[in-house]
């Protein structure tokens, strides 16, 4: 364990150094030109964002393996309305949980009593506050950005399932949820394991991470050199700069509809926001990309109609476009 | 001795079926598997995290996709 993270230290220290020195003495590419810092930047950023990936999911999925989905549901259960929301936005995003799960979970929650204000809470923050991008905004932009970006997505998971709450949601379930029985006994997979167990419960996790959205970050950096090095320093800054007053909006209608990840879109975000696009908008952004995923809504829709889950990206969407104004306003 | 996967037939559903149809052959162990894609049933089970493995009606796994020598391990001791 030792030596994997001072392996782990090491190669993140000598990144840099390590491309510039092949990049423009040995292969001899010149640092000013559209080739040489774009393929610098590919290379540099692959590496870079490959490690911090390999760092961050692993502690999390350590940290993670002591929460369960089981935990989470006793814990939200007889929980009212206000402060239900509260603790599920929160362990939302503390709880080990894919979107790919979302129907069984909202099933099991509404079952054992969680209204589905607070259910719906939980699953607007478990993909809003996403620890990839947690990752990347803190290794790409530092500690404040990825900061706010949590503060945000927690209070967007509250406000919305509050709201959606009030609206009187039940109505709008699929009657066979409330109907449906607990039975069986509940394995909470977060006891009895060992820190041998944790720690390979966490490199299997990076590997299965890794394999799923390495093609999207290969795409998502590619674009992101190209933008670096080819894209004129003004184009996207008079289009969607602090400008444009509709540049957060439309950023959003760009993004819900788009299915990626965050390792697909922070590369993105990177390069976007060195030819000068203000923060608020590029989050915005990505959180549209990662909150709203047409499957997940599509899966949705076998337990709620689609007057909620029309409801329900409304009330997203507006909520991360209030977050961009207020980022751009504030940063 | 009756194995029962849960899962609507996500990726992981279907790699689980996988990795414990070969647990059950190379244990050459009597048993059929089934799989169960009913989101009212899995939850019945007390399963929220798909996928999940079932053997005589007793929930031995869910939440994450083992490999065929975990799977055999559970299945073991159960096949008596």
């Amino acid at each position: 364990m030792g030596v994997v993270v001072v392996a782990w230290v090491t190669l993140y220290a000598l990144n840099l150094s390590f491309w510039d020195w092949l990049v423009f003495d040995v292969v001899g590419l010149d640092p000013e030109s559209r080739l040489g810092s774009g393929v610098h930047f590919f290379f540099f950023d692959t590496v870079k964002i490959a490690l911090l990936l390999v760092g961050i999911i692993f502690v999390v999925t350590v940290l993670r393996s002591f929460m369960s989905v089981e935990r989470t549901r006793a814990l939200l259960g007889g929980k009212r309305q206000g402060l239900g929301n509260v603790l599920a936005a929160g362990l939302g995003v503390i709880t080990p949980f894919c979107s790919c799960s979302a129907v069984p979970a909202f099933i099991g929650f509404v079952a054992a009593g969680v209204p589905v204000g607070v259910t719906l809470s939980f699953l607007i923050a478990s993909p809003l506050v996403n620890e990839v991008a947690i990752a990347l905004l803190f290794g790409l932009f530092g500690l404040g950005p990825a900061l706010l970006y949590i503060g945000a997505g927690l209070v967007i998971a509250v406000v919305a399932g509050l709201l959606l709450g009030r609206m009187r949601p039940e109505r709008w379930v699929e009657p066979f949820v409330f109907e449906t029985r607990l039975g069986g006994q509940v394995i909470d997979s977060s006891v009895g394991l060992t820190w041998d167990d944790r720690i390979q419960m966490g490199v299997e996790e990076v590997g299965s991470i890794l394999r799923k959205i390495w093609p999207y970050l290969l795409v998502g950096i590619g674009l992101g050199a190209a933008i670096h090095g080819w894209a004129p320093e003004d184009v996207f800054a008079r289009y969607a700069g602090p400008g444009n007053p509709l540049a957060v909006p439309l950023a959003v209608l760009i993004g819900v509809p788009l299915y990626s990840n965050a390792a697909g879109i922070l590369p993105l975000v990177e390069a976007l926001h060195d030819k000068g696009l203000p923060m608020g908008t590029l989050l915005a952004f990505m959180m549209a990309v990662v909150a709203l995923s047409l499957p997940e809504l599509i899966l949705l829709r076998r337990v709620l109609k689609p007057r909620l889950i029309a409801t329900f990206v409304v009330v997203v969407a507006v909520g991360i476009i209030a977050v961009g104004y207020l980022f751009n306003a504030l940063l | 001795m009756i194995i029962k996967v849960l899962g609507p037939g996500c990726a992981n559903c279907v790699n689980l079926e996988r990795v414990t149809r070969e647990a059950v052959a190379e244990l050459g162990i009597d048993a059929t598997v089934e799989k169960v894609t009913d989101f009212a049933a899995i939850v019945g089970y007390g399963v929220m995290r798909t996928p999940g493995l079932v053997v005589d009606e007793n929930v031995v796994l869910s939440g994450r996709v083992p490999t065929a020598r975990q799977v055999k391990e559970i299945l073991a001791p159960l096949a008596g």
